[in-house]
């Protein structure tokens, strides 16, 4: 019995290893294509790495994708494509600004209220997808491809100053007004390096709640068994209509988590200069975590790693879309190795298997002869 | 024989079994009642722009590289893989034939932006093929990396040349347009004068004969090639059956890898043409982010035409006429467009009662009550929802007749040789 969970375990990290390895190989070659030191601009990177106040980038940065690669997860675990994720973030940060800048209650309920606004949005945005899905039949990819698109002119139209933006004096920028003081997020003070948002840590404890609720309730299986098979999940008694739009609301609900990081812990306002393509970030990272809630936060915090550490390179002469490059290549290293591995290890299951059939063929023809 | 048989059968849908394939005196009988419609429109709300010869010229401008994009997702899906990775190729389709065409002139950049597209379709192949992947996923990391290479890649090309930029190209010479001088100008001054009908023809025709580039025409003709090619030849036939089932071509002795991967570097060819029809012959420069998600357009144009190429080329029309109304003048025209659709409506709502169907015709009525208060009420409407106008078109397109819409059978489906024994 341990053996087997050693085999699985190495199996598992395989896919990983692999996949960065070939991904760093195949950076390099890139690199050496265009004429540029392949070793450099990795090195110069790991090296910014080692400076708190970029860690305190990266460490900011891993929670908001942790939240945006757990709502695809989601979708990913009940075999939907939550292609939407970026515009459920976008729409529901910029409501959420929007509700948290008009009202001032005491601290923790205004920080709820924010909360439940951002969720109620992302949730409302996905599941306009999610009923598309459940009554007409629709992809959930092109309906969700749509939505973002649609979310875009929304947002661009919502914050206009004759509706409800606000345009700071002496600025072209626009914004939805600041959130008072009792809607800030406490943060916890790293000194000069800058501060790491409370946020942070709601989202990696939603990573737990991820996890319970997948793996040790009856919801989450009834998610992951019409993940694995519509139809046999329906033929146990599962209503997978529904299935798929309660897997919707929930996946656009953590979207809407997503944009809290750095609304309550920093911006305290959405502007046009919020951080956008979040969601499509998420996809990648769900896919290199295999929707594993220390996975996901592994790949987040890689992918947050490549973002933040990259930003100086072109201080010392390199291009900086070296770790653009780096992400497209580990994806696809990432569903490669992964569809290899698996390969191997069916084929090595079936070896197996084929041994211990032989060996107890041959020990039952024994005993028949004994007999 | 064989290949009409079941290009019927692929045409009729299985709900109903009532509906049959449109002849050509009922298409050219829909499309002259269309034209009727929107000229009654233009007459009412004078918004004389709506089918004049720039409006008409800069929508068949504005479609073609949608139509050659949704052309690419046809190929690839017909053959059995989805392929949401065309805005890549797209892009890649744009620096190619900018990097190409400045240096040894468009034709020759054009040549490149389909290789460099075709580049984008073969690792498309190889991952969802031969590797089996997600066609999703797979179509996800090509975007990526479509835009990591090009935007790397122009540091080191477009930044050294002379009037370019790490973000943009230097000029490319442009592609010859044709003009047919008298025709042209007489149907400008027909349509000048905003008859009824007559002046919307001749804006059409109009919009057809002028400034024509080169370019568009071989666009344009590729759509009856691909119909031909798939529909009416053997390779065609065994293409198609890839896609619908793969199982039962192997059994016949179909090398199905051979096709999905020939089908998917086609695709990417027509997506990189795509891009490189933006930038040569659109904008005559290649601009960082200049597909702007005409990738994912093209795929909702070839959904809307119900996996058919003719149904692909309308809805392109219609996302190059929405793009081209807001270009020019816009708010106004959309204005206008807003009574077309509530005359659309109306009849929709006609047609349901005809049908018994009161649900839908009581939902077709409020929605068009509200579009000619909407009308009524205001002079224009918000650029922004001009934005969103294609994009909530095809969600409708889609709520309302996406069970009516059929798919290859084994699209998106993994596939491993050998799997029909």
């Amino acid at each position: 019995m341990k053996k087997i969970d050693k085999d699985k375990l190495l199996l598992g990290a395989a896919g990983p290893v692999l996949a960065l390895v070939s991904a760093f190989v195949l950076t390099s070659l890139v690199l050496l294509a265009t004429g540029v030191n392949p070793i450099e601009p990795i090195r110069l990177m790991i090296e910014n790495a080692g400076y708190e106040d970029v860690q305190v980038l990266i460490v900011n940065q891993t929670g908001t994708y942790y939240l945006a690669a757990l709502a695809v997860a989601i979708g990913f675990r009940m075999n939907l494509f939550n292609i939407g994720v970026d515009g459920q973030y976008r729409l529901a940060a910029m409501l959420s600004a929007v509700v948290g800048a008009a009202v001032d209650l005491p601290g923790p309920i205004q920080i709820l209220l924010i909360v439940v606004v951002a969720m109620a949005t992302g949730a409302f945005w996905s599941g306009i997808a999610g009923v598309l899905k459940a009554r007409r039949g629709v992809s959930e990819v092109v309906s969700t491809i749509m939505l973002n698109a649609i979310a875009t002119s929304l947002i661009a139209w919502l914050l206009l100053p004759k509706n409800l933006g606000v345009q700071p004096a002496g600025s072209n920028d626009l914004t939805t007004g600041d959130i008072p003081e009792s809607g800030w997020f406490p943060a916890v003070s790293m000194g000069d390096s800058g501060e790491i948002y409370g946020f942070t840590f709601v989202a990696f404890a939603l990573g737990v709640v991820y996890w319970f609720v997948l793996n040790r309730t009856r919801f989450g299986f009834d998610l992951r068994a019409t993940g694995a098979s519509e139809s046999a999940a329906q033929a146990s008694g599962v209503d997978a209509k529904k299935m798929i739009l309660t897997s919707m609301l929930i996946s656009g609900a953590v979207a809407g988590l997503a944009g809290l990081p750095t609304l309550l812990g920093d911006t305290h306002t959405y502007s046009l200069s919020f951080p956008v393509g979040v969601g499509f970030t998420g996809i990648t990272i769900a896919l290199l975590g295999r929707n594993h809630p220390v996975g996901i936060f592994f790949s987040a915090l890689l992918i947050a790693f490549l973002d933040k550490a990259s930003a100086s390179l072109d201080q010392y002469g390199y291009a900086k879309e070296i770790a653009t490059i780096m992400k497209g290549l580990i994806v696809i290293a990432v569903v490669v190795s992964y569809e290899l591995v698996r390969r191997y290890g069916i084929r090595r299951q079936q070896q197996k298997v084929g041994e211990e059939l032989a060996a107890g063929g041959a020990m039952k023809t024994e005993k028949e002869v004994a007999a | 024989m064989s290949t009409t048989t079941v290009s019927a059968t692929s045409q009729a849908p299985k709900a109903g079994g009532g509906r049959k394939k449109l002849s050509l005196p009922w298409i050219l009988l829909i499309v002259a009642g269309a034209l009727a419609l929107v000229s009654l429109v233009r007459v009412i709300s004078g918004a004389n722009d709506l089918t004049s010869v720039g409006q008409v010229s800069g929508a068949l401008q504005l479609a073609v590289p949608i139509g050659l994009a949704g052309l690419g997702g046809l190929w690839a899906e017909r053959a059995g893989v989805v392929n949401i990775g065309l805005e890549g190729m797209m892009i890649l389709g744009t620096w190619f034939g900018a990097w190409a065409g400045y240096q040894w002139g468009p034709w020759n950049g054009v040549l490149m932006g389909v290789v460099g597209g075709a580049l984008g379709g073969l690792l498309h192949a190889i991952i969802t093929v031969t590797f089996n992947v997600n066609h999703i996923v797979s179509g996800v990391a090509v975007n990526i990396l479509a835009v990591g290479m090009t935007q790397y890649l122009s540091n080191y090309t477009f930044a050294e040349a002379e009037g370019g930029s790490s973000k943009q190209s230097p000029r490319i010479d442009p592609i010859t347009d044709i003009t047919i001088p008298g025709l042209s100008d007489w149907m400008s001054d027909l349509q000048a004068k905003h008859w009824f009908l007559v002046s919307d023809i001749a804006g059409v025709i109009g919009g057809l004969v002028t400034e024509l580039s080169l370019l568009t025409i071989v666009a344009v003709l590729l759509i009856p090639a691909s119909i031909w090619v798939l529909w009416r030849t053997s390779f065609g036939l065994r293409l198609r059956s890839c896609g619908e089932n793969p199982v039962a071509a192997e059994s016949l002795g179909v090398n199905v890898y051979k096709y999905k991967y020939i089908a998917v570097v086609i695709s990417g060819g027509l997506a990189g043409l795509g891009g490189a029809f933006l930038a040569i012959v659109s904008t005559g420069i290649y601009q960082e982010g200049q597909t702007g998600g005409r990738g994912y357009i093209g795929l909702a144009a070839m959904i809307f035409g119900n996996w058919m190429p003719g149904g692909m080329a309308l809805g392109a029309g219609l996302f190059g006429f929405t793009d081209s109304l807001k270009l020019r003048g816009g708010a106004e025209n959309v204005h206008a467009m807003l009574l077309l659709v509530g005359i659309l409506l109306v009849l929709a709502l006609a047609w349901q009662l005809y049908k018994k169907k009161y649900v839908q015709a009581g939902v077709a009525a409020v929605f068009a009550a509200l579009l000619f208060l909407w009308y009524a009420l205001t002079d224009q409407v918000p650029s922004q929802f001009v934005d969103a106008a294609p994009y909530v078109t095809t969600l409708l397109v889609l709520a309302l007749s996406a069970q009516r819409l059929r798919m290859p059978k084994a699209d998106g489906l993994p596939y491993r040789k050998g799997q029909g024994k």
